[in-house]
């Protein structure tokens, strides 16, 4: 079993526990309501119709036919589009983006939304939409690196700076006794989260109830009242169950607007599922970056200069860059580290955050490079790493508030048997014949968090409710953060009912950066604490009960008792102490949020090692993943059971990210070519082997009182490397390219 | 224009009215409120919509509403007994083979069918039978271990 620690004695015992999910029979009975489930009387569907150009304008639409389409309620097109309260032209917030809406008739991308049709039925609005059949003024498409527009980025990702660094470059180049220049170019991949992006929106007055998954519940309630001039308190916003999630659905997208546009026009509740098809533009992706490593190295293996610079795609008119080179910063010690960034234009939607943004893309190139600077030394892969291991976090000095990371080599190392892995590349083979290699990459992720607020409840039975709007998009939180709650109460998490899931509930925050549980979990224990705290406050001052005089910092909360904690036959059960004081219930809250001190005084990451191994078929150049094993560091873990899924399917999207997803272009149209599940591949059962995640302890006093890191989006980091570094180790051919195809590898086998 | 068809829908008979040209899925869906088979993707790649149709394992997005006359139609709700639920559904549960659980129910309903043709299949014949099944919270290996221990527990059984 994995290595989890212990909570204080204060916090029970559930928490560090291999519980499994609360949501699991609601969900493997078919039970589980998700957005495009629901069915509200008089319901109308909605379909948009998409542009087939990717630049230009629509210069004509036979609105007759589709509105003469039986069934076809209304047609909407930018010339009758009901005006919006906010110009979808204009972003909101910090994660807010630039929308189609009908503004206009201008088309920007392939696939954007040019009119909308809303119907009786879905057959009936997807007719229409087809019967529109748009005449376009077209421009010539830019999707490619040499058509698309280079320009410097203000920021890169949310807000980041473009450029970070320490030490001289140049001076690290001219002093090394090997440099090393090495570029990379990673393709646009979209999410794909099995649950298309779905909503159901129904108006009673100025009130409106919106049906849809979303990973910032409470923040998207005030982006969604924006458009429509409502106080956010007038949205209802449920999301109890999200079918995946990886970034693409915490802000609202343009089809989403025009669905509650439409129900409050026709007065009708109105649904919107998009087609997978339609998922590939206007609900954000991981954009396309072109990378360079430059390197400098001593004679002993250590890095002497480190530059990567990122030129990431986004869109025409909204600025989200990939901030890949941020992966550099944090990993490995040289004197001299500089991470740059730029920007291409292109005629796509604009892209966004998907699973691991900047790290995931960023972490491909530096672990492909660093393997070729390990071969360049002449030494193993892990004994270079260890060689550059970052005692601090290089560019800026600080200590890490904890850092496992040496143990997580030694850990996979030895579960994998990296020991006997030959220096040189295309030395072992299987039993079939197939060239074996074994490859390695390291995992890093940092720690944010998110403003959270919670409220916790004792009642009068000694059982509880916790509350806090967290979004559960399969990682688990309807588990994990109960799991913390009840630990904070007291109690066991069958004694605690969880309201979650939907907006008239305290804020939990986004519901990304693998910082939920962090965030939304000290906002419970806080709360839960505060809750136990006045429990306390009424037995200590009230001379009848056992616990009298012991103040409230002198009592532990523990299976539903409060004991003295000097002399633990001292204690009086919840329910006698609310009983004795008349009252129903006591009420704690509490806030989650990162302490402003430790982040000044810490670098908060958590780290990981992953080890590949890679069969290729010498004849056809099939590469198929048989072996992972990656090993991570995280802080405490709330629940090993989920977060081994994580860890997995972390690793299994890195696997993906090195063979298997690229949407492809047509340069000519600017269409995606392969926009759905036929054409960009994910990978199935069939293409993953046996994998393990082993869990490091690592007990971190700084990071938050929950000693929680985040293990949602870290397992991507280090295995695509791994993957690729593996395929080398096999063939001998080194990978520049993801996704890594068989006619790259073909010429090396010959 | 409407048709009434006429099946058995998880053992029960039930007549609906539909278009004719309206899907399995959407029928099942929106017609008869069987809410557990999902569209992923609506083109016959993800599996999420699977049902059997007379214990032929079927995409139903794929599959006319029409075509199911007088056909005994398998979802997802219909594989728990009252309030036991069946070997797989409790493996899935202990072996953390769902996550999202969107492609949860189709994963069920295509093992279901698997295990009631091979009892005993290999990891690989797993792997290969749900390789139509796409989960993208990517429970894989997971899947397989839950699967395999489900049909270890109906061999005893
Ligand atoms: S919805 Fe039927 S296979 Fe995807
Ligand atoms: S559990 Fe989310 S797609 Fe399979």
């Amino acid at each position: 079993m994995p290595d989890t620690l212990p909570f204080p004695p204060r916090m029970g015992s559930n928490a560090g526990q291999p519980l499994s999910r609360r949501d699991g029979p609601l969900k493997v009975t078919g039970a589980a309501t998700f957005a495009a489930d629901n069915h509200p009387e008089g319901m109308l569907y909605a379909v948009p119709a998409t542009a087939a150009i990717a630049r230009g304008r629509v210069t004509g639409m036979n609105v007759a036919a589709a509105r003469a389409h039986p069934g076809v309620v209304e047609v909407y097109t930018p010339a009758n589009r009901p005006p919006l309260m906010h110009d979808p032209d204009e972003k909101l917030g910090l994660f807010g983006m630039r929308m189609e809406a009908l503004q206009n008739d201008s088309v920007r991308y392939a696939g954007q939304p040019i009119a909308f049709v809303v119907a009786e039925t879905l057959e009936a609005a997807t007719e229409g939409a087809a019967l529109l059949a748009p005449e376009y003024a077209a421009e010539p498409a830019r999707v490619t690196a040499e058509t698309g527009e280079r320009y410097t980025p203000e920021r890169v990702g949310f807000g980041g700076p473009l450029s970070v660094g320490a030490g001289d470059i140049e001076a690290g180049l001219a002093a090394a006794a090997h440099r090393l220049e090495t570029r990379f170019e990673t393709p646009d991949q979209y999410h794909n989260a099995m649950e298309p992006h779905a909503l159901v929106a129904q108006w009673d007055g100025d009130k409106l109830t919106l049906d849809t998954p979303n990973q910032a519940i409470v923040m998207a309630c005030g982006l969604f009242a924006a458009y429509f001039g409502i106080p956010a308190e007038n949205i209802h916003l449920r999301s109890p169950f999200l079918g995946g999630g990886f970034g693409s659905k915490a802000v609202p997208t343009g089809a989403q607007i025009l669905t509650i546009l439409a129900a409050r026009e026709l007065g009708r509740p109105v649904k919107l599922a998009l087609t997978r098809q339609q998922m590939f533009g206007p609900v954000g992706h991981r954009a396309r970056t072109w990378q360079t490593l430059r390197m400098g190295l001593d004679g002993a293996g250590k890095l002497t200069a480190l530059h990567h610079h990122s030129t990431g795609a986004t869109s025409s008119f909204d600025d989200f860059i990939e901030p890949a080179a941020a992966a550099s910063r944090t990993l490995y010690a040289s004197p001299a580290i500089l991470t740059t960034h730029d920007g291409i234009r292109l005629d796509t939607g604009t892209p966004g955050a998907m699973r691991a943004p900047g790290e995931a893309s960023g972490s491909a190139a530096l672990e492909v490079a660093i393997d070729e600077a390990a071969e360049v030394c002449g030494m193993n892969p892990l004994a270079f790493r260890l060689a550059n291991y970052a005692e601090v976090e290089p560019i800026t000095g600080k200590p890490y508030s904890s850092k496992a990371l040496r143990e997580c080599y030694e850990a996979g190392a030895k579960a994998f048997g990296w020991a006997s892995r030959p220096l040189a590349p295309r030395q072992m083979r299987d039993e079939a014949g197939m060239l074996t290699g074994w490859g390695m990459g390291t995992a890093v992720f940092h720690c944010p968090m998110f403003p959270a607020s919670a409220e916790a409840v004792i009642r009068a039975d000694g059982t509880a409710v916790i509350r806090t709007s967290g979004a559960d998009m399969g990682q688990g939180a309807w588990t994990a953060l109960a799991q913390i709650g009840a630990a904070a109460l007291g109690l066991d998490p069958d004694q605690v009912e969880f309201e979650s899931g939907h907006s008239h509930l305290p804020d939990a925050g986004v519901a990304g950066g693998s910082g939920h549980t962090a965030s939304a979990g000290q906002a419970l224990h806080n709360a839960g604490e505060d809750a136990v705290a006045r429990l306390a406050e009424l037995a200590s001052t009230d001379p009848a009960s056992p616990l009298y005089g012991t103040g409230n910092a002198g009592v532990l909360a523990r299976r539903g008792r409060l004991y003295a904690r000097d002399d633990e036959s001292r204690s009086e059960s919840y329910a006698e102490i609310l009983a004795r004081a008349g009252k129903p219930q006591v009420e704690g809250t509490g806030k989650g949020a990162r302490d402003p001190a430790s982040a000044e005084t810490y670098a908060l990451q958590a780290h990981g090692a992953v080890f590949a191994e890679v069969k290729v078929d010498p004849e056809l150049g099939q590469m198929r993943v048989s072996r992972m094993i990656g090993a991570f560091a995280a802080g405490r873990i709330i629940n090993p059971k989920l977060a081994r899924s994580q860890y997995l399917g972390g690793m299994i999207w890195g696997l993906s990210f090195a063979l298997h997803e690229e949407a492809i272009h047509d340069r000519r149209t600017g269409r995606i070519v392969n926009a759905d599940f036929a054409g960009y591949h994910v990978p199935v059962n069939a293409d993953v082997p046996e994998m393990e995640a082993i869990m490091i302890h690592e007990d971190d006093p700084h990071v938050n009182v929950l000693g929680v890191k985040g293990v949602g989006e870290i397992g991507i980091t280090g295995s695509v490397g791994a993957v690729a570094n593996a395929i080398w180790h096999a063939t001998g051919f080194r990978p520049h390219r993801f996704p890594v195809r068989i006619e790259d590898v073909l010429p090396s086998l010959s | 224009m409407s048709v009434t068809v006429s099946t058995t829908v998880n053992g029960d008979s039930v007549d609906f009215v539909c278009a004719p040209d309206e899907t399995l899925l959407d029928a099942l869906r929106g017609r008869l409120g069987l809410t557990g088979a999902k569209e992923g993707c609506g083109t016959g790649d993800c599996g999420a919509c699977s049902v059997t149709l007379n214990g032929r394992l079927v995409c139903s997005c794929l599959v006319l509403a029409v075509e199911a006359e007088g056909q005994e139609i398998a979802t997802v709700e219909g594989m728990a007994a009252g309030e036991t639920l069946h070997p797989l559904q409790r493996a899935f549960i202990d072996h953390a083979a769902l996550q999202c659980g969107i492609c949860t129910p189709g994963i069920l309903v295509a093992a279901k069918a698997l295990l009631e043709k091979t009892p005993d299949p290999s990891d690989e014949e797993v792997r290969y039978w749900l390789a139509g099944n796409l989960c993208r919270c990517t429970g894989y290996d997971k899947i397989v271990r839950a699967v395999q221990a489900a049909a270890a527990e109906m061999r005893r059984a």
